[in-house]
C-alpha cells in the first residue's frame, strides 16, 4: 500500500522554528466510522419526511462514464426533470442522490467513494447502465469494477447501454416509490456493513491514501 | 413606553406570511424563467418540499462555531430587516418595530447577513467558499453603493430618516410616490436592486453552474434549510424597503403582494434576458451606470 | 510528400516509407536519429505541431514501435516518424524540451507500456492507473481477462455467445 507523501506521518518545522510531528490522517481528518441513524420516532413524521425526500431529489453532478451525457438532456425543455422535483447540485454536501452514470474505473471509484461518504444520510445511489450491473462491455477490462453493489449500496439499477433519458425519468419515479415506502436505507446499510464494503473497496483500490470514512 | 406583548404574535404572523409568500414567489419566478426557456419548471410548492427535506435529513456535520453561526446571522439579518420596517403601512398589526427603525439601520441589516455568511463560509475551509465570499462581498459592496446614494437623496428630499414618515409622505395618489418626485434616485436604486437579488446577470456568486457554487458549498441539512428560509425571506424584506421608499408602501396585504411581485418581476425580467456578468464586469457596470445616477439624484434634490 | 522524403533522405538514414494518403506518410528513423529529425522537421520544414506520440508492441520482434505524428498546419500535411526500440528495458530519449506536451504522452507510455523516458517531468508519478501492481497493461503479454477475473468480483449469470453461431441460431432456428 502506497501513501501520498503529504499524507504520511512526518516531522514539520513551523514558521516559529519549532519542530512538531504531523500525522495527517489522524490530525486533519475524522476517523470515526459511520453510524446507523434511526428514523424519526413518530411514524407520521417519518412518512412526511420520506414524502419530502422523494419529491425533492437532489442529484450530485458527478458523471463517471459515458452515461453522464444522458443526464444533460434531462435539464432541457424536451425532458425537463425539474418538474419532478429533480435538481442537480454541484456539491456532495447538498446532494441526496448519486447517479453512477456508467463504468467506474478504480481511479474514479476512489473519488466516487469520497463523494458518496460526504453526502448526508439518507442518501441514494442509482447505477446507470449495464456497466454498473455486470461490467457491460468492459467485463474483461483491467481497471473497471464489474459490480457496483459490492462497493456502494445501490438502491436502483437502470439497465441499458446507454439507457435513454426516458428510462432515467422512469427510474426516478421508481426510486420515489421506494423512498416513500421507507425502503431506501442505503446509508444505514452502508454503516451496518461498513467492514464488508471497506474490505471490497480496498481489494481493488491498491493505493488507499485517504481516511477510512470521509466525513 | 409600555411594552405590548401582543406584538410578538403579530411579528411571528408577519414572518410566517412573508416566508411562505417568499417561497411561493421564488418558485413562481423560477417557473417564469423556465417558461421563457420553454420548460414547465418546478412546481410552485417545490421550495416548501425542499425545505422539509433539508430539515428532515438525519445527519449533519460541523466545521466549527462560526459554521453554525453563519446561517443564523444570515437569517437574523433577514428577520431584523423585515421587522424594523413597516410591512403594511398604517396597520398596527404588521408595523412591528418600525417606530424604532430608520434608513441607516435598514442599510446596515442588508449587509449584516452577508458578513455573517462570509465568516461562516470561511470557517468551512472549502476553497470554493472562499472564492465565492470574495466575489460576493466585492460585488455586493458595489451594488449597495447606488442604493446608499439613493437613500441619502431621499432622506434629503423628505428631511427625515424614518421609513414610516417617508411612506406617510407618499400617500394620497400615485403622483406622490418617490418614483415620480425623485425619479433619478429610484432609477439608481432599481439598478442596484438587480445586483443584490442574486439573480442573473449578477448571480456569479452562487450560481450552481459556476464551478464553485459559492459560499454555501459546504452547507447542508439544517444549515442549508436555514439559509433557504432566509433566501425566501430576505428578498421580500428588501423589496419591502424599496416599496416603502419608492413606490408608496402598501396599505393592505393584497396591495403588498401585488407590488412585491411586480418589483420582483423586474429583476426576473432582466435576469432572463441578459447573460451572467463576471464580478469585474458587474462592478464596472455599477460604476458606469448606477453610481452617476445616484450622485446626480443627490445633487438635484 | 515525396520531395520532403528525398530531402530527409539526404540528411538521415531512413527506412522504407509508407504512403498512406497524399497528405500523410510514415517513415522509419533509427532511434538515435529521431531527435535531430524531429528538430529538422519542426524548425526547417514547418511541422510545428506534435499531434500524438504513441507506441505499438511488436512482441514477436521483441520491439516497441514509437510513432511521433507531426503536422504542418500551413500545408495541411502530416508525417509520422517511427522509431523501433528493443522491448526489454525499453528506454527512449525524452523530447519534452521540443514540445512540452510530449511529457504527458511520455507519462502515459511509461505507465501503459513501461517505456522509460529519463528526464521527462513527473515521469515517475501515477498517470491513470493509481497503485498499479502488475506488468504494464498495454503490453501484449499482459492477460487482461485473467487479471480482471482475479481482481474484480464478477456477477454470476453472464452468458457469452459467439456472434456468428448465435445469430445463425436466432435467424434459422431449424438449422437450415
Amino acid at each position: 500500500m502506497s501513501m501520498k507523501p503529504e499524507l504520511m506521518k512526518r516531522m514539520v518545522k513551523g514558521p516559529d522554528g519549532v519542530e512538531f510531528e504531523v500525522e495527517p490522517l489522524r490530525d486533519y481528518f475524522c476517523e470515526a466510522p459511520p453510524t446507523v441513524m434511526p428514523a424519526a420516532y413518530s411514524r407520521i413524521v417519518e412518512d412526511l419526511f420520506n414524502w419530502a425526500r422523494a419529491e425533492s431529489l437532489w442529484i450530485l453532478g458527478f458523471g463517471t462514464g459515458c452515461g453522464a451525457i444522458e443526464m444533460r438532456p434531462l435539464m432541457t425543455p424536451r425532458f425537463d426533470a425539474y418538474r419532478f422535483g429533480v435538481q442537480w447540485r454541484p456539491t456532495p454536501r447538498q446532494a441526496n442522490l448519486f447517479i453512477i452514470s456508467g463504468y467506474l474505473s478504480t481511479k474514479t471509484l476512489k473519488r466516487a467513494i469520497r463523494s458518496y461518504e460526504q453526502m448526508q444520510n439518507p442518501k441514494y445511489v442509482i447505477g446507470l447502465g449495464s456497466c454498473t450491473i455486470n461490467g457491460g462491455m468492459y467485463w474483461d477490462s483491467y481497471n473497471t469494477i464489474k459490480r457496483l453493489d459490492d462497493y456502494l449500496p445501490v438502491d436502483l439499477y437502470i439497465a441499458g447501454c446507454m439507457p435513454r433519458p426516458e428510462a432515467l425519468l422512469a427510474g426516478f419515479q421508481e426510486l420515489k416509490t421506494i423512498i416513500r415506502a421507507g425502503k431506501a436505507e442505503g446509508a444505514n446499510k452502508y454503516a451496518e456493513n461498513f467492514e464488508w464494503y471497506k474490505a471490497n473497496q480496498k481489494r481493488v483500490i491498491h493505493d488507499w491514501d485517504m481516511p477510512d470514512y470521509n466525513w | 413606553m409600555q411594552f405590548e406583548w401582543m406584538k410578538i404574535p403579530y411579528a411571528l404572523l408577519t414572518l410566517f406570511i412573508v416566508v411562505n409568500f417568499g417561497m411561493l414567489l421564488g418558485a413562481f419566478i423560477q417557473k417564469i424563467g423556465a417558461r421563457v426557456g420553454r420548460r414547465h419548471g418546478i412546481p410552485v410548492w417545490q421550495n416548501h418540499i425542499d425545505l422539509i427535506k433539508n430539515y428532515g435529513l438525519r445527519s449533519s456535520i460541523t466545521h466549527g462555531t462560526m459554521f453554525y453561526l453563519g446561517p443564523v446571522f444570515r437569517l437574523s439579518g433577514g428577520v431584523g430587516l423585515l421587522l424594523f420596517v413597516p410591512t403594511i403601512h398604517g396597520s398596527e398589526m404588521f408595523s412591528n418595530l418600525s417606530f424604532a427603525g430608520d434608513l441607516i439601520l435598514a442599510l446596515y441589516f442588508v449587509f449584516f447577513g452577508a458578513l455573517g455568511m462570509a465568516l461562516g463560509a470561511g470557517e468551512s475551509g472549502h476553497p470554493h467558499a472562499a472564492i465565492g465570499v470574495t466575489r460576493g462581498l466585492s460585488q455586493m459592496s458595489m451594488a449597495e453603493l447606488p442604493f446608499a446614494l439613493a437613500t441619502f437623496s431621499i432622506a434629503l428630499q423628505y428631511q427625515t430618516l424614518s421609513i414610516t414618515d417617508i411612506v406617510a409622505a407618499q400617500q394620497g395618489g400615485m403622483l406622490n410616490w418617490t418614483l415620480f418626485t425623485n425619479p433619478l434616485a429610484v432609477a439608481a436604486a432599481m439598478l442596484s436592486f438587480l445586483g443584490s437579488m442574486m439573480r442573473p446577470p449578477f448571480d456569479v456568486v452562487l450560481a450552481p453552474q459556476e464551478i464553485p457554487i459559492g459560499p454555501p458549498t459546504e452547507y447542508h441539512s439544517s444549515y442549508l434549510a436555514l439559509m433557504q428560509t432566509n433566501r425566501a425571506l430576505f428578498p421580500i424584506a428588501k423589496i419591502v424597503i424599496y416599496m416603502n421608499l419608492f413606490f408608496g408602501g402598501a396599505a393592505s396585504w393584497p396591495v403588498f403582494f401585488f407590488k412585491v411581485f411586480l418589483i420582483y418581476l423586474w429583476s426576473a425580467f432582466v435576469g432572463v434576458v441578459f447573460p451572467r456578468f463576471r464580478v469585474e464586469q458587474s462592478i464596472r457596470w455599477f460604476l458606469v451606470w448606477a453610481v452617476p445616477l445616484g450622485v446626480l439624484s443627490i445633487l438635484l434634490v | 510528400m515525396r520531395a520532403l522524403y528525398d530531402r530527409l533522405k539526404q540528411l538521415f538514414p531512413l527506412g522504407e516509407p509508407t504512403w498512406q494518403r497524399p497528405d500523410l506518410a510514415f517513415v522509419t528513423v533509427p532511434a538515435e536519429f529521431l531527435r535531430p529529425a524531429l528538430l529538422h522537421l519542426r524548425d526547417r520544414e514547418g511541422y510545428t505541431h506534435l499531434v500524438l506520440l504513441t507506441a505499438v508492441d511488436w512482441i514477436e520482434d521483441e520491439q516497441f514501435q514509437l510513432t511521433y505524428l507531426l503536422s504542418n498546419r500551413t500545408q495541411a500535411r502530416d508525417i509520422g516518424l517511427r522509431a523501433m526500440i528493443p522491448r526489454d528495458a525499453a528506454t527512449m530519449a525524452s523530447i519534452h524540451e521540443l514540445w512540452p506536451t510530449a511529457a504527458t504522452y511520455q507519462r502515459e507510455l511509461r505507465e501503459m507500456f513501461g517505456i522509460d523516458f529519463p528526464g521527462s517531468p513527473r515521469i515517475e508519478e501515477d498517470f491513470i492507473l493509481e497503485g498499479w501492481n502488475d506488468i504494464p497493461p498495454y503490453r501484449r503479454d499482459f492477460d487482461t481477462l485473467k487479471y480482471a477475473e482475479e481482481n474484480y468480483s464478477q456477477r454470476p449469470g453472464r452468458e457469452t455467445h459467439d456472434p456468428a453461431t448465435h445469430m445463425k441460431q436466432q435467424l434459422h432456428p431449424d438449422g437450415r
